[in-house]
C-alpha cells in the first residue's frame, strides 16, 4: 500500500507492504541508515526515531502507521555540516565507541531534553535505560546530556 | 616543531560521522541485484540429520535458491563440507572437533546452520524457512561439562569422548609444596555463560565477479588477513583473489570477526548463484550462534603460610566448549588455568583445565578471555585465606603481589602448546594503594557488613593484571596524497576503539606535523596493507602504534631520499614543516612527493601487562537479593596512554561489561540442550540506570620495555577483576550470614538463594 509522511523536512510517497516496519522502511526504501536496527524486538533502542516529536522505537511500529505522520531521523537532526550541541557534547564527552547504539541515544536523548531541559541525572538515566550501549559503560552518555542542557533551555522561547 | 598529540584527550574524528547517522555498517550497503540470505538453523540440540527438504521453499515467489551441505561438493575435504579450522592452537587433537561450515551428519547445537535461504527480501526469505522440511532423529544431548564428563553420549562418535584436550599449567612443584604446607583450603566455585554480544548483529556481504575472478567480501572485522587466508582455502581461490573490506564495525569484545560458517556460507551462495549476497544475523541468531564464553568450574586448592605468603595453587578447571572448537575457541579455557595467580606470587602451580564438548553454541573469546574467571577464582579465596588466617584481605594481597623489582616474573607454562607468558614492568603495590586512597578505605571498609536502612554494606578488592600487545606483526603504510596530506593504512582493525583518532595522533608525533595534515587512517581491509593481523589481546596500541612509528621512520628517510635529490642538499638537511619540505633554504609542497609510501612493521612475542585495582562499595537488600553499587574505584596503569579521554572509555566500558557479568549475564539451557535465553529480555545486559557510580583513574607509571610506545594493551582490565571485586563485596556485605559467593552471576535469585542457605544450615 503507499503511504505519505514527512522524513526530515521532506514529504515523501512510499509504496510498502503492510508487515514492514518502519525502521526497514527508513533503512531500505528511504536509504536513511543512520537509524540501526539492533533487535527488533524494542529492547536495545537503536532504531529510536522521532515520529511527530516523540521518541518511538521504529522496530515496534510498522511504516503504515506512519501515514501522515512528520518522522525525524538522526540524519534530520544537523541539517548543515556541524555538529548540533547535543553532538557536540556526545563528541567532548566521549559518550561514542562504536557508534552503533549513538543514533538512538542521541534521538532519544533529543527527545527529553526538548520536553525536559531541567532533568536531573537520575532522570537522564531513567530515560536512557531503555537504549542499549555495549562499549561506554553509560557514564560518558550521561554526562554528555547533561552537559547539553543549558543549549535546550535556550532554544525554549 | 615538536608535538604532543600522544597523551592528549584529542575528541576523535570517527564521532563526526557516528553522531550524524552517516557511518557505514555492513547492513547499510547495498548494490544492484542483491539477493537477502536467511539461514535456517537446527531447533534440536543434538541428533543425526535425516534429511532436508527444501521443495516447498522454492515454490515461493521471490525465493532464487535454498543451499544445503548437498551442494558442497570440495575436494579437499572428506564429505565435500568445508570445515572451520582453528586460528589459535590448532592442534591436530582438536581437528576431529571442528566446526563444517553447515550441518551435515549431524546437528549438535540449537542454532546450528542447516540451510541458507537465497531470497529477494529477508522477509520472503524468512516465509521460506517455514517451508523446509527437516528431518533429525534426536540423541541425548549433554547440556553441562559435569553430563559431558560421563561420556554416556557423545557428540563426536570418531573420538568417542566428549573431553577434547586438558591444558595443563604448571610451574614448580605443587605437589610437594603441598606437602609441607600448613595450611591449605580447597573450594568449587563457577562462573556463567556469557558472550561478547556487540550492539550491531554479525553481516556479511559478498560480491562475485565472475569476469575478473574476484571474491570481494564486506563486513569483515577483528582478523580480516587471517579470515581470508581461511576462506581462500575453503573456496578454493588464490588469496589474492579475495579482497576483504571492513566497514564500520558495532563492537568485537573478541567475538566478532572470528571465522564463523556465515563467513564462508554468504561467498559461497554468491559464487552459487552468480549473485551479490548479504545476510545479515537478527538478535536471536545472534544469542544462540556468535561465540558464548566464561562458562567454566573450578576445583582448586590453595596452600599458604600462616602469614598468608601464597605456597602453592593447584586443581581443576572444567570448561564448558559447547559443540565445536571453534577459531580461537581454546583460549579461554587455556588461560584460566595459566593467568588463575594474576598479580600474585605463586611459586608452585598446577592446574589442569578440561575442554568439554557439550550441546551448545560453541564458545570463543570474550574480553578478558579466562581471566575474568581466573581472577573471580583467585580473589574469593584470596578473602577466603584472609578470613581462616586471620589476616587483614589488603595485607594479605600486599604479602603476595610481585613486587617492584621482580619483573620479569614468569607465570606458570601451559601445555601441550609451550605458553610461555611473563610480566613486563609496574609496581602492582602502588596500584592498590592509590585505589584505598581514592576510595577512602580506611573509613569506607568499617561500614563492611553494617545493616544501614535496611541494606548490608559490603566492600570488596580485587587487583588484576590484563594481558596485551599479542605479536607476532603489525604492518602500517603511509601515503603522501594528491593533496599534500598524509594517509595511514594500517593492518589492524577497529572494532569501534578510536583507533582513526589515535593512529593519526602517533604519526603526526613521529612525523611532527599538525594531526590535521593526517587526513585519513584506513584499517582492516586486505588491500590497503601488504600483511594485517588485527584487533585482539589489547594489541592495536602497543603493536599497531610501534608500527606507525617505524613506518614514519621509513617515511622520512625515503621523503629525504626524494627529496635531498630534488632540492640538491645532503638528506639530513632535509626537513618537514607542515606541508612543505625544505633544505639548504629552498622549500617544495609536499604534494609535489604525492604517491610517496613507505610501509613500516612492528614485530614482537613479547606481552604488555597493564594492572591495577578495583574497589567495590555495595549494599545488599537481602530480602530481595539485589545489589546496588554506592561507589567503584578502577585504577589502571597503562604504561602511557596515547588518548586519556579514550582510555577512560576502555576502562569504565570493560568494567560494565564486567559487572553485567557479575550479577546479571547467563546463557542458559535447558537439560535438553535448549536454548533458554533467546532475547535481549532473558540475556540482561547493564542499562543506564544499573550502575551510576563508577570512577576510574588511569596511570602512566611504569611504561612498558616491549614496545618504543611504552603503551601497554589497556581494554580488558575493567573487567577482569569485576566479578571477584563484587562477589567478594557481597561476602563482606552478608558476612553476619555467613554467605560465600562461589558461583557468577550474583543475580537477584542467586543472592536471595545464598541468604535462605545460610538461614537453614
Amino acid at each position: 500500500m503507499t503511504i505519505k509522511f514527512e522524513v526530515n523536512g521532506k514529504q515523501v510517497e512510499v509504496e510498502v507492504e503492510p508487515r514492514l516496519t518502519l525502521a526497514d522502511c527508513l533503512r531500505h526504501h528511504l536509504r536513511l541508515t543512520g537509524t540501526h536496527v539492533g533487535c527488533e524486538h524494542g529492547v536495545c533502542g537503536a532504531c529510536t526515531v522521532l515520529v511527530d516529536s516523540r521518541a518511538v522505537r521504529s522496530c515496534l511500529m510498522l511504516a503504515v502507521q506512519a501515514d501522515g505522520a512528520k518522522v525525524v531521523t538522526v540524519e534530520g537532526l544537523s541539517r548543515d555540516e556541524g555538529l548540533t550541541p547535543l553532538q557536540t557534547s556526545f563528541r567532548k564527552h566521549h559518550a561514542l565507541q562504536c557508534g552503533f547504539c549513538t543514533p538512538g541515544m542521541i534521538t532519544t536523548a533529543h527527545a527529553l531534553l526538548s520536553e525536559e531541559p531541567d532533568c536531573d541525572a537520575d532522570r537522564v538515566r531513567e530515560v536512557l535505560s531503555g537504549n542499549l550501549c555495549r562499549c561506554t559503560g553509560y557514564i560518558s552518555i550521561v554526562e554528555a546530556v547533561l552537559d547539553a542542557r543549558a543549549a535546550y533551555k535556550k532554544a525554549v522561547p | 616543531m615538536k608535538n604532543t598529540f600522544i597523551g592528549a584527550s584529542i575528541e576523535r574524528r570517527e564521532d563526526l560521522r557516528f553522531l550524524r547517522g552517516r557511518g557505514t555498517y555492513v547492513d547499510d550497503l547495498q548494490v544492484p541485484g542483491l539477493l537477502y540470505a536467511v539461514i535456517l538453523r537446527s531447533s534440536v540440540a543434538h541428533g543425526r540429520l535425516r534429511s532436508v527438504d527444501a521443495s516447498g521453499a522454492l515454490k515461493i515467489d521471490g525465493v532464487h535458491a535454498v543451499i544445503t551441505a548437498k551442494d558442497m561438493t570440495s575436494k579437499d575435504y572428506p564429505s565435500g563440507v568445508p570445515i572451520v579450522p582453528m586460528r589459535l592452537q590448532p592442534l591436530p587433537e582438536f581437528q576431529p572437533y571442528e566446526q563444517p561450515v553447515i550441518a551435515y551428519e549431524k546437528v549438535r547445537y540449537v542454532g546450528e546452520p542447516i540451510a541458507v535461504v537465497l531470497a529477494s527480501s529477508v522477509a520472503v526469505g524468512e516465509d521460506a524457512l517455514e517451508q523446509i522440511q527437516v528431518k533429525i532423529e534426536e540423541m541425548p544431548a549433554v547440556a553441562t561439562s559435569q553430563a559431558a564428563s560421563k561420556n554416556q553420549s557423545v557428540l563426536f562418535e570418531v573420538t568417542g569422548t566428549n573431553r577434547s584436550l586438558t591444558f595443563e599449567a604448571r610451574k614448580g612443584d605443587a605437589d610437594a609444596a603441598f606437602k609441607e604446607a600448613p595450611y591449605t583450603r580447597r573450594e568449587r566455585m563457577r562462573t556463567g555463560r556469557h558472550y561478547g554480544l556487540t550492539m550491531e548483529p554479525r553481516g556479511v556481504m559478498a560480491e562475485w565477479d565472475v569476469t575478473n575472478n574476484k571474491l570481494t567480501v564486506s563486513g569483515a572485522a577483528k582478523v580480516p588477513f587471517a579470515n581470508r587466508r581461511i576462506l581462500a582455502k575453503q573456496i578454493g581461490l588464490p588469496e589474492s583473489a579475495i579482497e576483504m573490506i571492513e566497514n564500520d564495525v558495532g563492537g568485537g569484545y573478541g567475538a566478532r570477526g572470528e571465522f564463523y560458517p556465515e563467513d564462508f556460507l554468504i561467498p559461497f551462495a554468491a559464487m552459487h548463484v552468480n549473485r551479490p549476497v548479504k545476510w545479515i544475523e537478527d538478535r536471536r541468531e545472534n544469542l544462540m550462534a556468535m561465540n558464548h564464553a566464561r562458562e567454566t568450574e573450578a576445583d582448586l586448592e590453595i596452600a599458604c603460610q600462616r602469614d598468608g605468603t601464597i605456597i602453592a595453587l593447584r586443581g581443576e578447571v572444567h570448561t564448558d566448549m559447547g559443540a565445536y572448537m571453534r577459531t580461537n575457541g581454546a583460549v579461554g579455557a587455556r588461560n584460566a588455568p595459566q593467568f588463575v595467580t594474576g598479580p600474585y606470587r605463586v611459586p608452585h602451580h598446577k592446574v589442569d583445565s578440561h575442554l568439554w564438548m557439550t550441546n551448545k553454541t560453541p564458545v570463543g573469546t570474550y574480553r578478558g578471555p579466562g581471566r575474568f574467571e581466573g581472577c573471580f577464582y583467585m580473589e574469593r579465596l584470596l578473602d577466603m585465606v584472609a578470613a581462616d588466617l586471620n589476616i587483614d584481605r589488603i595485607e594479605l594481597r600486599r604479602r603476595n603481589l610481585i613486587g617492584k623489582a621482580e619483573h620479569p616474573y614468569k607465570l606458570a607454562t601451559a601445555q601441550p602448546t609451550n605458553a610461555h607468558d611473563q610480566t613486563d614492568s609496574g609496581d602492582y603495590q602502588a596500584t592498590l594503594d592509590r585505589c584505598l586512597k581514592e576510595f577512602n578505605y580506611a573509613d569506607v571498609s568499617k561500614l563492611g557488613g553494617k545493616l544501614i536502612d535496611g541494606k548490608y554494606h559490603g566492600i570488596g578488592v580485587s587487583c588484576f593484571i590484563e594481558g596485551g600487545g599479542a605479536g607476532p606483526k603489525e604492518s602500517s603504510r603511509l601515503e603522501v596524497n594528491d593533496d599534500g596530506t598524509i594517509t595511514v593504512y594500517m593492518g589492524t582493525a577497529s572494532v569501534g576503539q578510536g583507533v582513526e583518532t589515535i593512529y593519526a595522533q602517533i604519526a603526526a608525533d613521529a612525523l611532527e606535523v599538525p594531526i590535521e595534515r593526517i587526513r585519513h587512517v584506513y584499517h582492516g581491509s586486505t588491500g590497503i596493507v601488504s600483511d594485517g593481523y588485527g584487533a585482539y589481546h589489547s594489541r592495536s596500541v602497543v603493536m599497531g602504534g610501534s608500527a606507525v612509528l617505524d613506518a614514519a621512520e621509513k617515511f622520512m628517510a625515503l621523503l629525504r631520499q626524494a627529496a635531498g635529490k630534488r632540492l640538491g642538499c645532503a638528506e639530513a638537511k632535509v626537513t618537514l614543516d607542515v606541508d612543505r619540505v625544505g633544505g639548504d633554504g629552498i622549500t617544495l609542497p609536499l604534494k609535489e612527493f604525492a604517491g610517496l609510501t613507505a610501509e613500516g612493521a612492528f614485530l614482537n612475542h613479547k606481552h604488555t601487562y597493564s594492572y591495577g585495582t578495583h574497589a567495590a562499595h555495595i549494599t545488599v537488600d537481602a530480602r530481595l537479593g539485589h545489589i546496588e553499587i554506592v561507589d567503584y574505584v578502577v585504577v589502571q596503569d597503562v604504561g602511557r596512554a596515547i588518548n586519556p579521554l579514550t582510555v577512560r572509555g576502555q576502562v569504565i566500558g570493560s568494567l560494565v561489561q564486567g559487572l553485567g557479568g557479575a550479577v546479571l549475564e547467563d546463557l542458559k539451557y535447558d537439560a535438553q540442550g535448549q536454548f533458554l535465553t533467546g532475547s535481549l529480555a532473558d540475556y540482561l545486559l547493564p542499562t543506564a540506570s544499573d550502575f551510576p557510580n563508577l570512577r576510574c583513574f588511569v596511570t602512566e607509571d611504569h611504561p612498558s620495555p616491549t614496545n618504543p610506545l611504552g603503551a601497554k594493551g589497556a581494554g580488558e582490565g575493567g573487567i577482569v577483576a569485576a566479578g571477584g571485586c563484587m562477589a567478594n563485596a557481597v561476602a563482606n556485605a552478608l558476612q553476619s550470614f555467613g554467605v560465600q559467593p562461589r558461583d557468577l552471576p550474583l543475580s537477584p535469585s542467586a543472592v536471595w538463594q545464598l541468604v535462605q542457605d545460610a538461614r537453614n544450615r
